[in-house]
């Protein structure tokens, strides 16, 4: 288990180095020098210079690539050209609302994908088959952020059911969360649901065809002890790889689907960040978002290991 | 030349294009519905100035935020320009955008996988590569890329291009591993072939399949990822319209006039719904391992 884990921390260091310098290219690959973007037109050009060197735009690249990645391993992103406050700052403000809106997208995303995808393996070639297949195929069509504005449109302006925006934290009280945040969790797991329905049907369909299964059937049990305490048991382990997956789809459907509903969360940042061209916190969130990422895949490993026994490197 | 090797330049009839088309519709039913959704949406698209019974940028203000009606069927947004007429002048900004990211990110990642494939020591940076460039989320990287490049139509494609290369090189990368150590590679190499020759009629050939199944995934991503980023307001300029654009546009007036926004994006899920019913059908017919017992 040990070397397993080091092991797997050291193949993610390349992945990781490659994540860190697209994301420190990200500013130098801008048309123009950012320094004479950021003060604009009629800056002279010794107020250019003197950003530059500021900013440390005048040094070797390599060498501000080290300085870079060495403040940020130490968890310094530096400070964002807008408010001059520390990057980890802004981030930290932003993260809560992000949090919650992905992991209830999660929750919503597995509520229906697992429930959806094992009818559809049960019932197989039936027209309850063909319909959560029809289901997936549109969930994986709609954009969220469209889902989203639909899903106002109904429970919140013609029903009146739930707000169309903004952000109450669980702190205030969880209900009064949830209620602003069931809208958008919808519109982000609806479509985030679709490849769970696919992973979780043909995981259980793989499952079925054993011989234990056939065992089980034969000495009597009913069809759901069957299904769920012999076949579920084994089909959730591929699922597993799903949810990592899953993950980066959610993170960049967050972000989108934040704006729809004016959650003051890292979405919001990222683009109003990008319209001022404020490039340390592009920088600092995108780094964040793919260096959790891989660590998320990295535990979902993880976690493979620890729940099947089979699995051995 | 060996006996028994028919002489190069005699070829086996293949069939065409059109008659796998019809085979493959025979066998899979709903890639006929993807596919007669999809010349819908081109036609549409190719059509939008005679279809459109309106100019899309021209102002109508006496008929603003109008419902949809006879005179306007999806209605008018806030300066009175006709949704219909926007929304068929987007579906060719969205397809164009669509086909172009996927001409990019399927030659850049051919290119790529072809020398990872067949160079070990480049295979192993390259590789590293996309991995670290698959370690972001889609979209979030293409925002980041779009803040360096700024909101235009090519920096769109060139953004959501550089995205969806690591997909293909990748699968590319796959297929020639495992073609070039088939017979007919070594046959080919024993006779001398150049190996320009063998990578481009024995190698590329057989990697067909799986790049174009990928590739009509790509499209679809590619007009959902330019919708999303043209929603945010850092894709394509607003004076333009995109499904993307309208859509944000609509928002504001969500309360009012529900019709702005929803009509662009039921084009999307069309248009996205079309090329994941196609690729489904294509990958099910072209690699019959993955076909459901």
């Amino acid at each position: 288990m040990f070397s397993y884990l080091t092991g797997r921390l050291a193949a993610l260091l390349p992945v990781l180095l490659v994540v860190a310098v697209v994301v420190f290219m990200l500013i130098h690959v801008t048309p123009g020098d950012p320094a004479r973007v950021l003060l604009g037109q009629d800056a002279t050009t010794e107020q250019v210079a003197a950003l530059r060197h500021d900013l440390g735009l005048d040094r070797p690249l390599p060498l501000q690539f080290a300085l870079w990645i060495g403040r940020a391993v130490r968890g310094d992103l530096g400070l964002s050209f807008f408010l001059r406050l520390p990057v980890t700052t802004d981030i930290a403000e932003h993260a809560g609302p992000t949090t919650m809106l992905a992991l209830l997208g999660l929750g919503v995303a597995l509520a229906i994908g697992i429930p959806v995808g094992i009818v559809s393996a049960v019932y197989r070639n039936s027209w309850l088959d063909q319909a959560s297949l029809a289901l997936a195929m549109l969930g994986a069509a709609v954009p969220s952020f469209w889902l989203g504005l639909s899903l106002i449109v109904l429970f919140a302006v013609d029903l009146g059911w739930l707000p169309s925006s903004g952000y109450r934290s669980p702190g205030a009280g969880l209900g009064l969360s949830l209620h602003y945040l069931l809208l958008p969790a919808l519109a982000l797991g609806l479509p985030n649901s679709s490849l769970i329905i696919r992973f979780t049907r043909s995981s259980l369909l793989d499952v079925l065809g054993n011989d234990y299964i056939r065992t089980a059937s034969a000495k009597g049990l009913p069809r759901p002890r069957v299904i769920f305490r012999h076949a579920m048991r084994n089909a959730l382990v591929p699922i597993l790889t799903v949810i990592g997956l899953t993950f980066a789809a959610l993170m960049g459907g967050a972000v989108v689907t934040e704006t729809v509903f004016s959650l003051p969360g890292i979405g919001q940042l990222v683009v109003s960040s990008v319209l001022r061209r404020d490039y340390p916190v592009i920088q600092g969130v995108v780094l964040l978002v793919a260096t959790i990422y891989v660590l998320v895949n990295l535990a979902v490993d993880v976690m493979y290991f620890v729940v099947d026994p089979r699995v051995r490197y | 030349m060996p006996a028994g090797l028919p002489a190069s330049g005699g070829r086996i009839r293949r069939p065409g294009p059109a008659a796998l088309l019809a085979r493959m519709v025979r066998r899979r039913r709903i890639v006929a519905a993807g596919l007669v959704l999809l010349l819908i949406v081109l036609g549409a698209a190719l059509l939008a100035p005679q279809l459109a019974p309106y100019d899309p940028v021209a102002l109508d203000v006496p008929a603003r935020l109008a419902a949809p009606g006879h005179a306007h069927p999806f209605g008018t947004d806030e300066f009175g320009r006709d949704i219909l007429s926007r929304t068929l002048f987007g579906a060719r900004l969205s397809l164009a955008v669509g086909a172009l990211v996927t001409a990019l990110a399927t030659t850049a990642g051919i290119a790529v996988g072809l020398i990872a494939g067949t160079n070990r020591r480049a295979d192993r940076l390259l590789m590293r590569v996309m991995d670290g460039l698959m370690a972001f989320p889609d979209i979030l990287l293409a925002i980041a890329l779009m803040a360096s490049l700024g909101p235009s139509a090519r920096n769109v494609v060139i953004a959501l291009g550089f995205v969806y290369t690591p997909r293909i090189a990748r699968i590319v990368r796959a297929s020639v591993l495992v073609i070039a150590s088939q017979e007919y590679v070594e046959a080919a190499r024993a006779v001398g072939a150049p190996v320009a020759r063998i990578l481009l009629r024995h190698i590329l050939v057989n990697t067909a399949s799986p790049v174009i199944v990928q590739a009509t995934f790509i499209t679809a991503y590619a007009m959902l990822g330019e919708a999303a980023l043209s929603f945010l307001g850092v894709g394509i300029p607003p004076q333009i319209p995109t499904w993307g654009g309208i859509i944000s546009e609509g928002q504001v007036y969500l309360r009012q006039a529900w019709w702005i926004s929803i009509f662009p994006g039921a084009a999307i899920v069309l248009s996205v719904l079309s090329l994941n019913l196609l690729g489904d059908g294509l990958r099910d017919f072209l690699d019959p391992r993955l076909r459901y017992s």
